[in-house]
């Protein structure tokens, strides 16, 4: 069983959704989407689900043309961003519900839903109404809904979204483990680039309806293929300058002249550079790394890391650091930079160099 | 723990105590000072205690009045309730048609109400009226300052013509309100039409379908100035509702002890059918 879009593209009006996206996810396998609001992610989701027709392009499911194929007749689970759930149902109905549309014996079904609810730590909360639970609760209950009939794909459209930190944490453990050992292909749409590296997978990195990049999660974090990967797939936003390197240096537009980094070999010429914030740092990391000094604008101290974002001769860049680095806003900083972990990008944004 | 005792609070409290008192429990008291007293010209009164309630009670007029206000009031609930529902589900959640629908629907409630009882009187006359002639033309008899029954459809219809707008808007409202997931998940799940309406809509629109309920129930209830310039109670006293019964007696009979026991009668009479509405649907709730 695989998941494949050939040339899939979603047009409303005048306005192109999903620009032409051929796409394969294999069975077993669990897919992440990334990228910001609005750049497809729920309109991919749409189209693999079956809730949406592609204006072109065909969808495939386990060698078979399912395009237009209507979503109940799919064998699709899908857990939405909102807390989904039937509003007078208990919670234990709310789960039942999909095996009662699906007409199964009664025993089984109270076997699977109990199943599904001690899988999600349900079991107190069965006879209570969505209404009377907390947040987590109810997306538990959606999400217990979601697993407990047989499916071949999931998709979860930022399901920890609307969950505060703590609950998201937990949830975010949890998830994975609920599909390991299911044969199904997961999709799981989110904004956050550190959610992508917590699960690993697949990412699909999405950037205004056209897909950047597609592969292993961790191989595209480390090599993305084009400015606009790097830029999706960063958070705090990557820094980036157009650069002039000419022999050993690079200079940047604001004048500022750093080595080159040592795995560019590339010809002498212009290009733009990009450094992930937690490459530049206020206490030196490589052996070589240049410094920058930068007006201090704003700075973020969270329990475990500061970020900076700082102006350095006219560019705003930012600096992610562990531990708590208190900067004054409106000092000067004095800051290190990992010139070697940079990207180099040609003049069509495209990758061609970076750390080995 | 200790208690901040400040009495500055009061200052806060009063401007509220002041306008409930001006405008609800003043103008009340004045009928409670009817209801109880014989009251002659001059400013002179006498204790009566509840004998004007006793009369009230007791009066053939009154439980007259009563059965027809609950048989209008029940017609036009059941007509107009699931009437208003099932057009906010047809209506169109989205494009161009969203605002002409909206507009047609709020035209007659911007009508004021005597002049949509004059609209009536004449639109259904059966020698001019658009309508009368209509359906005299049909070959049905049909004239509403004579006969009861058309007196009645006539009444009707016009209620239903006014204010199933009203409930029209305020399920759309609730039906807007539901996020577009709710649909995909049911769809997901292989639900039908009537399931979707049934687990999804219905419940969604409870809140705001327990306020159409009320709104329209105390709102025909109380139905006066369309009735009064449509029929003006008739023919003889088959349109004569409780309101227009209380001010026949209040102004046309200048009889003000039983026309402000009626009141308060008629009063608590709104309040028991509005809170056994409320409580029914909203019992899930209370557990």
């Amino acid at each position: 069983m695989s998941l494949e879009l050939k040339n899939v593209t979603k047009r409303v009006g005048a306005d192109t959704h999903i620009h032409e996206t051929s796409l394969r996810f294999e069975d077993g396998s669990f897919n992440i989407l990334l990228g910001t609001t609005l750049s497809g992610k729920t309109s991919l989701m749409q189209l693999m689900a079956g809730l949406d027709r592609p204006s072109s392009g065909e969808v495939w499911f386990a060698g078979k043309n399912v395009t237009g194929v209507p979503v109940q007749k799919r064998n699709v689970s899908m857990v939405y961003q909102q807390f989904i759930n039937y509003p007078n149902f208990s919670v234990y109905e709310n789960i039942a519900s999909p095996l009662r549309v699906a007409g199964m014996a009664e025993a089984q079904i109270d076997k699977r839903v109990q199943q599904a609810a001690d899988l999600l730590r349900l079991g107190p909360m069965l006879k209570r109404r969505p209404s009377e639970l907390s947040g987590g609760q109810q997306q538990r209950t959606a999400i217990a809904r979601a697993l407990v009939k047989d499916f071949d794909m999931i998709l979860l459209d930022e399901p920890l979204a609307n969950l505060d930190y703590k609950l998201r944490e937990e949830l975010r453990d949890e998830l994975p483990k609920l599909f390991a050992g299911r044969n199904c292909i997961v999709v799981y749409a989110t904004t956050e680039p550190t959610e992508a590296l917590l699960f690993g997978g697949n990412t699909v990195l999405l950037h205004e309806g056209r897909v950047t990049q597609f592969g292993p999660t961790s191989s595209i974090y480390r090599k993305p293929a084009d400015l606009t990967s790097a830029q999706v797939f960063s958070d705090p936003p990557i820094n980036t300058a157009k650069v002039m390197k000419k022999g050993d240096q690079i200079t940047l537009e604001n004048k500022v002249t750093w080595r080159a980094p040592k795995a560019a070999r590339v010809p002498d010429g212009a290009y733009t550079i990009a450094i992930r914030p937690h490459h530049i740092t206020p206490v030196q990391q490589g052996r070589e790394a240049s410094t920058i000094e930068g007006r201090v604008l704003v700075t973020e101290l969270s329990g475990s890391e500061s970020v900076v974002h700082f102006d350095m001769n006219g560019q705003t860049w930012v600096s992610q650091s562990h531990g708590i680095h208190p900067f004054e806003v409106g000092a000067t900083a004095k800051l290190f930079v990992d010139v070697d972990q940079g990207f180099f990008f040609d003049g069509e944004n495209r990758l061609i160099g970076a750390a080995a | 723990m200790n208690k901040t005792v400040n009495q500055k609070a009061w200052f806060f409290v009063l401007p509220v105590v002041l306008l409930v008192a001006f405008n609800a429990i003043i103008p009340l008291m004045t009928v409670v000072n009817f209801s109880v007293q014989e009251t002659f010209g001059d400013n002179m009164f006498f204790w009566a205690g509840v004998r004007w309630f006793e009369q009230v009670l007791q009066s053939d007029r009154f439980h007259a009045a009563l059965g027809r206000q609950i048989l209008f009031t029940a017609i036009v609930l059941l007509i107009e309730i699931p009437l208003g529902l099932a057009i906010a589900l047809t209506m169109p959640r989205k494009g161009p048609w969203v605002s002409v629908c909206l507009v047609l629907m709020a035209l007659p409630l911007l009508i004021p109400w005597n002049v949509v009882g004059a609209m009536w009187n004449i639109f259904a006359l059966p020698d001019i009226g658009l309508l009368g002639r209509l359906i005299n033309g049909l070959g049905i008899e049909y004239n509403y300052t004579r006969q009861i029954f058309s007196a009645w459809f006539t009444m009707v219809l016009m209620d239903v013509w006014h204010w199933t707008s009203l409930v029209v808007l305020l399920c759309y409202a609730g039906l807007v309100s539901i996020p577009d997931a709710y649909y995909q998940a049911a769809k997901v799940d292989g639900a039908r039409p009537w399931a979707v309406f049934r687990y999804i809509q219905l419940p969604k629109l409870k809140y705001v379908l327990t306020i159409a309920i009320l709104l329209r129930f105390m709102d025909s209830f109380m139905i006066y100035t369309e009735a009064v310039v449509l029929t003006g109670g008739g023919p003889g006293n088959a349109t004569t509702f409780l309101s227009i019964d209380l001010q026949k007696i209040a102004l046309g009979q200048f009889d003000l002890g039983p026309a402000g026991a009626m009141s308060i009668i008629y009063f608590l009479i709104i309040l028991f059918f509005s809170w056994l509405f409320y409580t029914l649907m909203m019992k899930d709730e209370a557990r």
